[in-house]
């Protein structure tokens, strides 16, 4: 019995003795914990996914809050999300416009191969050899990589070449990591027009490899009404600061490399006025 | 006679008696830390530091209380007390005097709560009579061991993601696999000693 006496007790007075030092222990290393990094992380959208480039919302809160990033860092919360933090931090809502991810290059299928490739079915592994099948230097191979990393369902491969679904890209930044080509690019949500070509071969050389390639004709730079297009290295850009969206250059590129998204779902868009005319008279 | 004694309890806890391929402790951080290489070594790290003073403290009550009052048999039961206090205070240490270094650690300090090579250590330091130094040796070297199995192990996974292996295998069932075969490796040096 005695023996049952000492064991509860030598262990009770240890299990004590540790309490108690913890308790004064926690006392006197107590460390500053800033309020603000919980309320920024009840805000942030917790998917942990990464693309503000901390390893975690809990780290890109801290961040913030030590000032280390900016309060629209967040790529998936966007706008709103930067508004709230900005409202916790202090700070004045910088108005962070939507990113988007996009994919620079619409060959796939268009485009020719130098030869059957037949190995690992991932991009990383199809561009080591030999530079990738695809003849074009700066073509997207298809295998979908991207399509892999992407925790939104926002971007799949169609007709042999990745596409960004838009509305539900959330700018996390995984697919940009993920191409071995460098292909896939963050831009602004609104910008609708783009150049989905990156070879800079001279024009001879990209006809015989694509059907859909950038020759660099000058065609879209001599009509572009805002002289938003210039040629360089054999490669039509757009500043995006200057393009209007208009859509005028999409129409005269010869090699219809030139994408307008907008244009695309032509019967959608008068929808979408409507719909949001409608969803205003409902809020009234 | 007596540096010769240390140095076979180090060479025996990084190597041949290496408690994650021969006594297979802590096999769970060991799995669940190792697809990063520099995750797995911020691990590592940790648990040198937690067994090293585990090590010494869990001597200084085992001879100095349980000993002195006969309650042996309560080793296990303290040890765990002590490991779960030490790895608490440790914590708020490191958050406090370091901060750089408990940013570094992050979640592996308090995983390692559960890391039953920990406790595996102190036990063996009971088991083996060792002194004082000889405990804090081991308890270090037997960390270090740790921290060798578990940074090769990931630098292997990390690389296993290129392997073409059969679609079954993919995740756990390889990395399974992967340290048995390291395990193999390491039955290797099981034949060492050191002459006296």
């Amino acid at each position: 019995m005695t023996n049952v006496i000492y064991a509860v007790a030598v262990l009770g007075i240890l299990g004590a003795v540790f309490g108690a030092l913890l308790a004064y222990a926690s006392r006197i290393f107590h460390a500053e914990h800033d309020e603000r990094i919980d309320e920024i992380l009840a805000v942030l959208p917790g998917a942990n996914c990464g693309g503000c480039g901390f390893p975690g919302c809990a780290k890109c809160a801290e961040s913030i809050v030590a000032g280390k990033a900016k309060v629209s860092v967040c790529p998936v919360g966007g706008p709103a999300v930067a508004a709230q933090v900005a409202g916790i931090m202090g700070v004045e809502d910088p108005g962070t416009e939507r990113i988007v991810s996009h994919v620079y290059c619409c060959g796939g299928d268009r485009a020719s191969q130098k030869f059957e490739y037949d190995g690992l079915k991932t991009c990383a592994a199809a561009n080591k050899v030999a530079g990738s099948h695809m003849a074009c230097p700066s073509a997207c191979l298809g295998f979908g990589s991207c399509v892999a990393v992407c925790k939104y369902d926002a971007i799949h491969v169609e007709n042999g070449v990745a596409r960004v679904d838009t509305d539900k890209c959330v700018a996390c930044g995984a697919c940009v990591a993920a191409c071995p080509k460098g292909l896939i690019e963050l831009v602004p949500a609104r910008q609708k027009v783009f150049i989905s070509c990156r070879n800079t071969e001279k024009g001879v050389a990209v006809r015989n490899k694509c059907q859909v390639g950038c020759i660099a004709c000058t065609l879209c730079a001599k009509k572009c009404p805002a002289e938003a297009i210039t040629i360089e290295n054999n490669l039509a850009r757009i500043d995006y600061a200057k393009c209007t969206n208009c859509g005028i250059c999409a129409t005269v590129c010869p090699r219809k490399l030139i994408v307008d998204l907008a244009a695309k779902p032509a019967e959608a868009a008068p929808a979408a006025p409507a719909a949001s005319a409608a969803s205003a008279a409902g809020a009234q | 006679m007596d540096a010769a004694k240390l140095l076979d309890i180090m060479l025996g806890a990084i190597l041949i008696n290496n408690f994650i391929f021969s006594q297979f402790l802590g096999i769970c951080p060991f799995m669940g830390v190792s697809k990063k290489t520099d995750t797995a070594a911020g691990m590592g790290m940790a648990v040198i530091f937690v067994m090293g003073l585990a090590s010494a403290i869990c001597w200084v009550i085992n001879r100095f209380v349980l000993v002195a009052l006969g309650l042996q048999y309560l080793q296990t039961l303290a040890y765990i007390l002590i490991i779960a206090a030490l790895v608490q205070f440790v914590e708020m240490f490191l958050k406090k005097a370091v901060p750089s270094l408990y940013s570094a650690l992050g979640i592996y300090l308090p995983l390692i709560t559960t890391n039953c090579a920990v406790l595996g250590v102190v036990l063996l330091n009971t088991q083996n009579n060792y002194n004082f130094i000889e405990s804090v040796v081991y308890g270090v070297t037997g960390g270090i061991g740790f921290l060798v199995a578990i940074v090769l192990f990931a630098s292997i996974r990390e690389k296993l993601r290129f392997a073409d292996y059969p679609k079954a295998f993919e995740g756990f069932p390889i990395a399974l696999v992967t340290a048995g075969l390291l395990a193999l490796a390491f039955m290797g040096f099981s034949g060492m000693s050191i002459p006296w």
